[in-house]
């Protein structure tokens, strides 16, 4: 039986040399009728540009097809080449045959157009459909998605939904024609865990209903498990191994993928977590940052009089303490308060109530002028392009009132060494640097000041998953050879599985579970922890199967002069305590 | 240096290069006086003489030689230019990065009154200036350069805003670096290249403008030489002495053409996402 796709040697170019310039270099591989093909890499690998090139979009991105082709088996069984065919063709083929969804749901849609407006368009295009039929369609496209209350929802705009709602409504668009392929390009990259979770579930289960075939892109080979039959890794725009899923995750052949499986941070229900730097039940020392009670709220106001009308509790009471050498890792998702905190311990968001109490380093006989520093999630904004590296690490020293001096060039020199840069780096730019060695830079600005608090939000979720791994192993010796205390922020369990000692996690504001990373991850008490740690996308747990929970993250904006009710902990272990729920 | 070869090598850069730096060196030569013959002597037999190997460009109506006064001309309007963009240059930038920065009250303030200085035509409200101070040199300066300061709050406001969220300003504040340390290191410099760009094409408005007002009678006065006294006082003669009117024309013309070319040029160049297209 001939495959639905077959493409043979595919080779893709960009510039004006396409054939020099080659990012995709000789792709095979077939999809067969109801087949999930998952592309796995890193960026830069080509797998995003491959999955282009099917449907053509590549030629909009300034790409050309320098070579081998792509045979399309159509709905009337005749075969249709898709490498040589011309605009007009593939404007037919688009939508109809070959339906795809974006990464990010938020830019994918016309923000002033209503989605039922948009999901209609599709209709109009490939069946033809005007008025009330298309309405009827639109709508039942969005009850196919899970979309509760569709028939209202159509006359929302994009605005007016959460992201994992807009990348329903992404996937009902894609497939208003039934199309026969769907390219998935990196569908839940955008989104929080527990979202991915219910965005995955839906499309393994639409492919079951409609018996479609669909091209996954992924960065994470973790996320592959659930979904795909077969799965073809790249790298540097070759398959360097490609076949059946349970063969490539069980035996991977190419080293690649076995880095990919085996170095790369893969979430493992607490039994990955670290064995050094446990807190010293004995010891009674002072924590290096104590925060109690913090309380962060926007207030709301009406917009005539410019009285209050309400406030958004971004963070609503959350307490903790860093002891020096220990990570707290705070976990949650977006809209949590997570960051929130961070910046209110930096100073960069205003506390409404609460203190926060910063030990200085005893032990050093230098004490830190600036003792809480932070590292930023993206490494590309979080540098001033036009400034040196020499520049960008002496200003800390220069807004603590110190000098450039030979002392500070020592420091310079031994941390940017510390951090693996080579020693020329400081007159370069930061555009000359790869993300995980900005991100290496910023860790190195941070560690100009000698701090005792390193504030990490997000730090290694921009970077490559290999990447991660190094910057992370690069965290944990710089803990242990300074003593840092590390405030991780992060929504990624897998990540914070490796790094943190303690782990707090936080909903709405509120820490709902704290305690040590291995009791928490091993055996979560509070129903969202739960909820969080299930929706992680597990190699191991390939063959659960995700269930479908819409609840949706509650209001945080609160009427004026509210108050949460006083939490009630109920306690599990020696470092384990869950806030109880109402 | 790297600018320059840049500039060098885009194609309508060298044009307009080429010709900015041919202007510079004639406003030069003008302003040192090296001219073939002295711009305001009156040579009473050859008036209106036709251009001859004599007189390049031939003379006006009181016998003075126009080739010469041309290269006055220049010198005095690229003067006027230049001090008058150097004055809405800092002026604007220093407005806008204040707006940027304090926002909330500062912000309206600084913005609204550049509205209402924007809403005004440039030349209309340069006229004003100049007539409620006195015309001359210097009050053109001031006039023209008032004229064009909103242009440049603007330029410099929405970016300053833009990259005040970024979150190299919040890592900066976080190590407690100052308000003024920010302002220069973080946001100014990022405001570099677009200043280049708009200052370049503000000193060919500012060029017009200033012939404008000399046309009218309110820049230059005479017997000095401009490039708009010129234009006007060509005016009646027209017929019987087109030169008088042609070559200062051309020299206008040519000179806002080779701004305008310069300054795309630039914004080509210092846009960070063309600069790998033109490596």
């Amino acid at each position: 039986m001939t495959p639905l796709l077959s493409v043979l040697d595919l080779r893709v170019g960009f510039g004006r040399n396409p054939q020099a310039n080659e990012v995709v270099r000789g792709v095979s591989f077939d999809v067969a009728d109801g087949e999930t093909l998952a592309i796995v890499g890193e960026s830069g690998s080509g797998k995003s540009v491959t999955a282009l090139s099917i449907n053509r979009l590549v030629d909009f991105g300034g790409g050309r097809i320098t070579g081998g082709s792509m045979k399309l088996k159509r709905a009337d069984g005749t075969i249709f080449e898709l490498a040589t065919a011309t605009e007009p063709q593939l404007t037919g083929i688009r939508g109809a045959e070959i339906g795809m969804i974006f990464q990010e749901p938020m830019t994918s849609l016309n923000p002033v157009l209503t989605i039922g407006t948009q999901i209609e368009e599709s209709f109009r295009l490939h069946r033809g459909l005007t008025g009330r039929q298309a309405t009827a369609a639109a709508r039942d496209a969005l009850d196919r998605v899970r979309i509760p209350d569709a028939a209202r929802r159509l006359k929302y705009t994009p605005n007016q939904l959460s992201g994992g709602m807009l990348q329903r409504v992404m996937i009902a668009i894609a497939l208003a024609c039934n199309p026969r392929l769907l390219i998935a390009d990196e569908p839940t990259t955008a989104l929080d865990v527990t979202v991915q979770a219910q965005i995955m579930a839906l499309l393994a289960e639409l492919k079951r209903e409609s018996g479609m075939s669909m091209i996954f892109i992924t960065h994470d080979i973790g996320l592959v498990a659930g979904i795909a039959d077969k799965v073809m890794v790249m790298q540097n725009g070759e398959a360097v191994e490609h076949g059946e899923l349970n063969q490539i995750l069980d035996s991977p052949q190419h080293p690649y993928t076995q880095h990919l499986l085996q170095d790369v941070p893969h979430f493992a229900s607490g039994r990955a977590t670290r064995a050094d730097g446990l807190r010293d039940k004995g010891a009674n020392t002072q924590p290096a940052l104590k925060v109690d009670g913090l309380v962060v709220r926007f207030p709301l106001k009406s917009s005539f009089f410019s009285r209050a009308t309400g406030a958004v509790h971004a963070v609503d009471g959350v307490d903790f303490d860093l002891m020096q050498g220990e990570t707290l890792a705070i976990v949650g998702e977006s809209g949590s308060g997570k960051s929130t905190t961070a910046k209110a311990v930096l100073g960069l968001v205003r506390s409404t109530r609460g203190n926060f109490s910063v030990a200085s380093r005893m032990a050093s006989a230098e004490r830190s002028a600036k003792p809480v520093q932070m590292v930023f999630q993206n490494p590309y904004a979080s540098l001033n392009p036009r400034l040196t590296i020499e520049s960008i690490l002496a200003e800390p020293v220069i807004a603590t009132g110190g000098r450039v001096d030979a002392q500070t060039r020592a420091r310079m020199a031994s941390l940017l060494e510390r951090v693996g840069l080579p020693k020329n780096s400081l007159e370069r730019y930061p555009h000359e640097f790869s993300g995980g060695q900005r991100q290496r830079l910023c860790i190195a600005r941070a560690l100009m000041l000698n701090p005792s608090v390193v504030v990490l939000d997000e730090a290694v979720s921009a970077l490559d998953v290999s990447v991660q791994a190094k910057v992370l192993e690069l965290l944990v010796d710089l803990q242990r050879e300074f003593g840092l205390a590390y405030l991780f922020i992060s929504h990624d369990m897998a990540v914070v599985e490796r790094i943190a000692h303690r782990i707090a996690v936080i909903y709405a504001g509120q820490i709902v579970e704290i305690g040590d990373a291995q009791s928490v991850l091993s055996k979560p008490r509070h129903s969202y922890t739960k909820k969080l740690i299930s929706a992680v996308p597990a190699i191991d747990r390939r063959h659960e199967h995700f269930e479908i929970d819409t609840r949706q993250v509650p209001s945080l904006v609160r009427p004026q002069g509210y108050e949460p009710a006083p939490a009630k902990w109920e306690k599990f272990g020696a470092d384990h305590k869950v806030r109880m729920e109402t | 240096m790297r600018i320059l070869r840049a500039v060098f090598r885009h194609g309508s850069g060298r044009i307009g290069g080429g010709i900015v730096c041919v202007y510079l060196l004639l406003a030069i030569l003008g302003l040192l006086g090296l001219t073939p013959h002295n711009p305001i002597t009156q040579y009473r037999i050859d008036r209106l003489h036709a251009p001859s190997a004599g007189y390049w460009m031939g003379t006006d109506l009181f016998g003075r030689d126009v080739a010469s006064r041309l290269m006055a001309g220049i010198g005095q309007s690229f003067t006027v230019a230049f001090f008058s963009v150097a004055f809405a240059t800092l002026a604007g930038t220093v407005l806008g990065l204040a707006a940027a920065w304090l926002g909330r009250r500062w912000d309206g303030v600084v913005m609204r009154v550049m509205d209402v200085l924007l809403a005004f035509p440039a030349i209309l409200l340069a006229l004003l200036i100049v007539t409620v101070a006195g015309p001359g040199t210097w009050t053109s300066v001031v006039a023209i350069g008032i004229v064009y300061t909103p242009i440049f709050t603007r330029v410099v406001r929405g970016p300053a805003l833009s990259l005040k969220t970024r979150e190299f300003v919040d890592a900066a504040r976080t190590f407690g670096s100052s308000s003024s340390y920010i302002v220069t290191r973080h946001l100014l410099l990022n405001l570099v290249a677009p200043l280049t760009v708009q200052v370049t094409l503000a000193l060919a408005w500012a060029l017009l403008t200033e012939a404008g007002l000399s046309f009218l009678g309110l820049g230059t006065q005479p017997p000095a030489a401009s490039l708009g006294l010129m234009l006007s006082d060509s005016r009646n003669l027209m017929e019987t002495a087109p030169w008088l009117m042609i070559f200062p024309g051309l020299a206008i013309m040519i000179s806002i053409l080779g701004f305008n070319l310069l300054g795309d040029a630039l914004r080509d160049i210092l846009d960070p996402k063309m600069r790998r297209a033109l490596a």
